[in-house]
């Protein structure tokens, strides 16, 4: 009789977590679910009737609008750049640094590894953080999306706890045939590291193509704009949208097909947000995994 | 025999003198950067204590000593942007217990693949921008737009809408919420890693002992992620002064200004809204000192009650 009655509590357990996680679920997922059906939609049918459970009107050509805005593919562009050549950099850098820092002959190696971690928790400030930016002739300039955060303190003490559990054999068979650290580096530490370096590059080109901040303190140059702000003034200013539309002669509000400035936020934000959903199942094991080997570690 | 010792004393060679200059040369340029844009700013505390303007040399400058800070830290409107912050990154350690629950409740689940898929539709919100998650926020409860009040006012449970973004009474609870919703399946991921460390023989004693489902996560599970459970709640404590600008930045408007403009945002506000250089300054160097001193002394204490230190 008990066996049974644990079995019953075992199953209504399950039932139940099941069915409670089903609905964190839901609720994980039905936002990103929703703006898709909204940029999918008639732009009359969504401003009047909610948009729940599919698209109403289905149509693409909100989205062959808002390619057409002003500023769109350019944003587009710079976001893309900064994400690739920001997470090279900072791959590069970072993990060299990590590695430098393994090798006990480094001269200061002490010094160099307290000063480096340290700054993970000293940091000077936002104001003088700009006035800093501002006086390295940062400002409306590229290079600030991609050389402060060329090295990245918390990534470079995942890669190192990863190398220092690297087998020595590796390289030491290396520098008998008479490498050089450098080319240990590339190409023994690089190739063996990957699970780590994967873990890094995701969350590092995760994080340039979702930074804006810089991008609103010190850039005024509209050719430097990312997606990001650019759907962010979309998104509180309705002028913003309105002189955007006025473009290739023709104001798009107006004519034709006429979309809203809502459908307008949603598209761009599906625009902005869709990169990450098609390369998240891909890329999303590396993540965790990545976590993980830090967390036991550290 | 003589030709293996050869081969080590080259080794030696190159290990001595060129391999260590190579490795610092390795070093130096990230190390660079490092110093460059972590420590050179710091720099700038300097100009809290002169009457300094953008573009102006220093030396131009007058010395004011502790005038700046002091008048910085004197304005009572910080006070309640410090109720702000605290109160928002005391709410925000909810984040930690929730995780903890979501890890051990969704490893208790059978059905491994489904499991997995939870795991990671979970861990997505932490993906987006806040950007992306106030377009979110404002297609759902937008008073005008938003689906929410949409819903709501069709079925006739509501006669007029609501607007929970611009509801300062509301505001603390909604804006924790958002950001439960983007961390607990992130934060998640260490607390499972902690349960996966934990020795399956403890669950096979309790097993022995006869205890069921809850006892066992009271008596084996809870124990287990309990050090890194309060290690990262003595981390979350010592950066309380640090709310993260973006969220608020983008959530920011008058009717709820009172309540969410925290430190970060009101640094922002002085030093370059206003353009108030010098006392943005005095407030960035003071936030980050009493930082400091709130992370050792936290740190302190975990020596203290349990011989760790967090740092």
């Amino acid at each position: 009789m008990k066996m049974k009655s644990a079995k019953i509590d075992e199953n209504v357990f399950q039932v139940i977590n099941t069915i409670a996680f089903t609905l964190i679920l839901l609720v994980c997922l039905y936002p990103f679910y929703s703006i898709l059906i909204i940029s999918l939609s008639d732009a009359k049918l969504a401003a009047k009737y909610p948009v729940i459970f599919y698209p109403l009107g289905f149509t693409l050509k909100n989205y062959m609008e808002v390619i057409r805005l002003k500023g769109l593919y350019l944003a587009f562009a710079v976001s893309v750049a900064r994400t690739v050549s920001g997470t090279a950099i900072t791959l590069f850098f970072t993990s060299m640094l990590a590695y430098t820092l393994t090798k006990s002959e480094l001269v200061g190696r002490k010094i160099f590894y307290r000063i480096t971690v340290t700054s993970m928790y000293l940091n000077a400030g936002l104001i003088p953080w700009y006035l800093t930016m501002r006086n390295l002739h940062l400002k409306d300039n590229f290079l600030l999306y991609i050389l402060p955060s060329a090295v990245s303190v918390f990534s470079m003490i995942l890669i190192k706890t990863y190398i220092e559990q690297i087998s020595p054999a590796l390289e030491e068979s290396a520098l008998v045939d008479g490498a050089g650290y450098f080319t240990i580096f590339l190409r023994i530490v690089v190739p063996v590291s990957t699970p780590v370096l994967a873990a890094v590059t995701v969350f590092t080109a995760v994080g340039q193509w979702n930074t804006w901040m810089d991008n609103l303190l010190l850039v005024n140059n509209h050719n430097l704009t990312t997606l990001q702000l650019l759907l962010f003034n979309y998104l509180r200013q309705a002028e913003a949208i309105v002189s955007a539309a006025k473009s290739n002669g023709g104001n798009m509000l107006s004519t034709g097909y006429s979309i809203s400035p809502f459908s307008i936020r949603m598209t761009v934000t599906m625009i902005v947000t869709l990169p990450i959903l098609l390369v998240y199942p891909v890329v999303q094991k590396y993540f965790v995994s990545g976590i993980m080997l830090g967390a036991v570690k550290g | 025999m003589n030709h293996k010792h050869t081969d080590l004393n080259r080794v030696h060679h190159i290990n001595w003198s060129h391999g260590k200059t190579v490795l610092l040369l390795m070093t130096i340029p990230s190390f660079l950067f490092v110093l460059v844009f972590s420590y050179v700013p710091i720099f700038g505390w300097a100009y809290a204590f002169f009457d300094y303007s953008i573009g102006m040399k220093l030396s131009q400058c007058d010395f004011r000593g502790l005038y700046f800070i002091k008048l910085a830290l004197s304005d009572t409107y910080l006070l309640g942007v410090l109720k702000n912050t605290l109160a928002l990154s005391f709410l925000g350690l909810l984040n930690l217990p929730l995780a903890c629950i979501f890890a051990i409740f969704l490893s208790q689940m059978k059905g491994r693949i489904y499991k997995k898929f939870i795991q990671s539709a979970a861990t997505l919100p932490f993906f987006i921008s806040w950007v992306i998650v106030f377009s979110m926020a404002y297609s759902l409860f937008a008073i005008d737009n938003g689906l929410v009040n949409k819903v709501l006012l069709d079925l006739n449970v509501i006669s007029s809408p609501i607007d929970p973004i611009a509801n300062g009474g509301f505001a603390w609870i909604f804006q924790t919420s958002l950001a439960l919703w983007k961390g607990v399946g992130y934060n998640a991921i260490i607390f499972f890693a902690a349960i996966a460390g934990i020795d399956t023989q403890l669950y096979d004693a309790a097993d022995v002992d006869g205890a069921g489902r809850f006892k066992k996560m009271w008596h084996v599970t809870i124990p287990g992620i309990i050090p890194t459970f309060i290690t990262l709640m003595l981390i979350g404590i010592g950066f309380m002064l640090s709310n993260g600008f973006d969220q608020y930045y983008v959530f920011m408007n008058p009717m709820v200004q009172e309540k969410i403009e925290v430190l970060d945002y009101y640094v922002y506000k002085v030093g370059l809204m206003q353009n108030d250089v010098t006392v943005g300054t005095a407030l960035s160097m003071t936030k980050t000192i009493v930082s400091v001193l709130l992370l050792f002394s936290v740190n302190f204490l975990s020596k203290k009650a349990r011989g760790q230190s967090i740092l």
